[in-house]
């Protein structure tokens, strides 16, 4: 077995958790297969910079965010676009309960500028550090929070003006306070 | 009041913000849980075959 041949299968296997990252970046699952692909070939491109016992998935995630960041800045208008078309370029559509909400959420994600956006999604559902976060997104970790912090409170915003009962009605409001009462 | 957890804040409670309505645990917590549904609901249908297939052309390549 070459090494070659296990770093690959390293590679596969962050390949969910990358795509994950990348739909909800992008908003668009057919852009977030194309990054996803175009980061995977970077990465074999450049092998010989990966530490092999290091951090593959945060070093995928690096290459990856850093791909939609500058094709973001060289296609604002497309990419503010592409809002809309997330229902309908999804592959498997969500679990009946609570569809209505999370469309909506995609739709206020997108709105976010890709900085908050970014780290929201680092943080909040890849499950990286704090520290991680800031190596993947090139920054400082106090810079990560407030990213973090103004991306939460810009989110609320958005979801409170969009939709005046969001969350005084949403399915997924009283789920959690139920599970939360437990 | 002591029911709600907040996660390890190292400066202490969010500071009373200028503008906009202060941050709701309630909301904080549903954004959290969209959060972890888009993402769960994308790491579910696992790795889709063309990058399976990607890495096994460029395996065979290299042979």
């Amino acid at each position: 077995m070459s090494g070659k041949t296990s770093i690959r299968e390293e590679m596969l296997a962050a390949v969910p958790k990358l795509r994950a990252f990348a739909i909800s970046l992008s908003g668009n699952v057919d852009r977030a297969d194309d990054l996803v692909q175009e980061t995977l070939l970077k990465a074999l491109a450049n092998i010989d910079s990966f530490k092999p016992g290091t951090n593959m998935p945060a070093w995928l995630f690096t290459i990856l965010r850093n791909l939609f960041i500058s094709e973001y800045r060289k296609r604002k208008r497309e990419v503010e676009d592409g809002e809309g078309h997330y229902a309908a370029s999804l592959v498997s559509p969500p679990e009946q309960i609570g569809k209505l909400e999370l469309q909506e959420f995609r739709t206020a994600l997108v709105k976010l500028p890709p900085e908050q956006r970014e780290a929201l999604i680092l943080i909040g559902a890849s499950g990286f550090s704090y520290e991680e976060t800031a190596k993947i997104c090139g920054c400082a970790v106090g810079t990560i929070k407030s990213r973090v912090n103004r991306a939460r409170t810009h989110l609320a915003a958005i979801l409170s003006v969009d939709s005046a009962d969001y969350l005084a009605t949403g399915t997924s409001t009283q789920a959690i306070a139920a599970g939360n009462r437990r | 009041m002591n029911d709600r957890k907040h996660p390890k804040s190292p400066e202490g409670p969010p500071p009373r913000r200028p503008k906009g309505p202060a941050l709701d645990p309630q909301i904080q917590r549903v954004i959290g849980q969209q959060l972890r549904r888009m993402h769960d609901e994308v790491v579910k249908e696992g790795i889709p075959d063309r990058f399976a297939e990607l890495l096994k052309r460029l395996d065979k390549r290299d042979r």
